[in-house]
């Protein structure tokens, strides 16, 4: 075969093993890359995991209807998942503009005697952008999907 | 078929060639920009959620589209380099990188300035917004080893540019396959509906011609610039 050839196979050849490679690490570490846990993969979680025995962790879902309590700058809510699974979280502070029920939050903290204390709260959106009227009809018709 | 490639690609015909593509490109880029920033920041509805903020969108994601394209299309030109050893295709590589660096920058920092107001952080290390930041260092790193002129020492670089296209399926796939703060992909190219309402949606297709354009149109002052200067030392190559 000519060298061109050779070229060719090698470049590929790199590739092929890169492509590999990557794929054998996110696997593998899949659960360091993971930017959170939802309530039900916490729940499910063994109970010697370093998250349930107080590790700094990330928790994310979305704020439940109705179970947002404010005190001043204490904030007291839930987060839930579609599994419907709950953990009561508790943030001291400002929390961020589009924080609100029935949105996405990601809180970042430890868990202390079932309620999860919050030393950060990030709000999570979805990926759909529409004028404020387009939005509010689709509500009023029920045409509306949480994510 | 043969000869008439190589008579293209002779330095004097790619030169002729990127002029033409110049003035080609050039006031379509302009006048696409003024059209898209207009609609962007005055025609388009504010979002339903986002208010205002979501306008930053038009600068956002066609940067971080252009900054994907220009790294698969450096790497793409790097692998036929390596094979067929064409100097050229790797003076193409080396004349797209800064630019794909400036757009991978615009949307570092764009993104960046859009994330403080709606989700409350400047900057976390998921999925999305880490295999960006090691784009940004992909190509730093592709220009900085591609200071050399000559055939030879354009390998490592190359090899770099070829070896990292791995992260574009990465970013791609980042929102889907972990969880991230960064939401999904609302442009679905295979789907039939994209989650972005049509009322917002042209200025983003006029803003991304335009930076794709002006890519192009900057593209071909690199080019001018590097077949000048393998010109000057043509032993080089």
């Amino acid at each position: 075969m000519t060298r061109t050839h050779e070229r060719l196979i090698q470049v590929m050849g790199a590739l092929l093993i890169v492509s590999g490679l990557t794929l054998w690490l996110t696997s593998t570490f899949r659960e360091n890359m993971l930017f959170f846990v939802t309530p039900s993969d916490f729940i499910s979680m063994p109970r010697d995991h370093p998250a349930k025995t107080g590790k700094r962790f990330r928790l994310g879902g979305l704020v439940t209807v109705g179970s947002i309590k404010k005190d001043g700058i204490d904030i007291t809510f839930t987060v839930t998942d579609e599994k419907g699974a709950n953990i009561v979280v508790h943030y001291h502070g400002i929390a961020p503009e589009l924080f609100r029920e029935k949105q996405g939050v990601i809180a970042e903290g430890i868990l202390k005697n079932d309620i999860f204390e919050a030393e950060r709260l990030l709000a999570k959106h979805d990926e759909r952008y529409m004028p404020k009227e387009v939005a509010q009809r689709l509500k009023k018709e029920n045409l509306w999907k949480e994510k | 078929m043969r000869k008439a490639l190589y008579t293209f690609l002779k330095p004097k015909s790619l030169l002729e060639t990127a002029l033409l593509i110049r003035k080609l490109s050039g006031i379509p880029a302009f006048f696409l920009f003024a059209l898209g920033v207009w609609g962007g920041l005055f025609f388009a509805p504010s979002d339903y959620l986002q208010g205002e903020y979501a306008r930053i969108l038009y600068v956002h994601v066609p940067a971080s589209w252009g900054a994907l394209s220009i790294y698969s299309c450096m790497a793409i030109f790097s692998a036929i380099g390596l094979i067929t050893r064409i100097p050229q295709f790797f003076l193409v590589s080396k004349a797209i990188a800064p630019i794909g660096l400036a757009y991978c920058i615009i949307s570092l920092i764009t993104g960046s300035l859009w994330g403080k107001p709606t989700w409350g952080a400047f900057w976390v290390w998921d999925a999305r917004l880490t295999s960006m930041f090691i784009l940004l260092l992909l190509y730093i790193g592709y220009i900085h080893l591609s200071r050399p002129h000559t055939l030879r020492q354009l390998v490592p670089a190359s090899f770099l540019s070829v070896i990292g296209f791995i992260n574009i399926p990465i970013i791609k796939g980042s929102v889907e396959w972990w969880y991230t703060l960064h939401q999904p992909a609302t442009i679905r190219i295979f789907e039939k509906t994209s989650a972005l309402h049509p009322s917002m949606a042209w200025p983003l297709w006029v803003m991304a011609t335009a930076f794709a354009l002006y890519a192009v149109y900057l593209g071909t002052y690199r080019m001018e610039r590097l077949l000048a200067e393998t010109a000057r030392k043509p032993s080089c190559m």
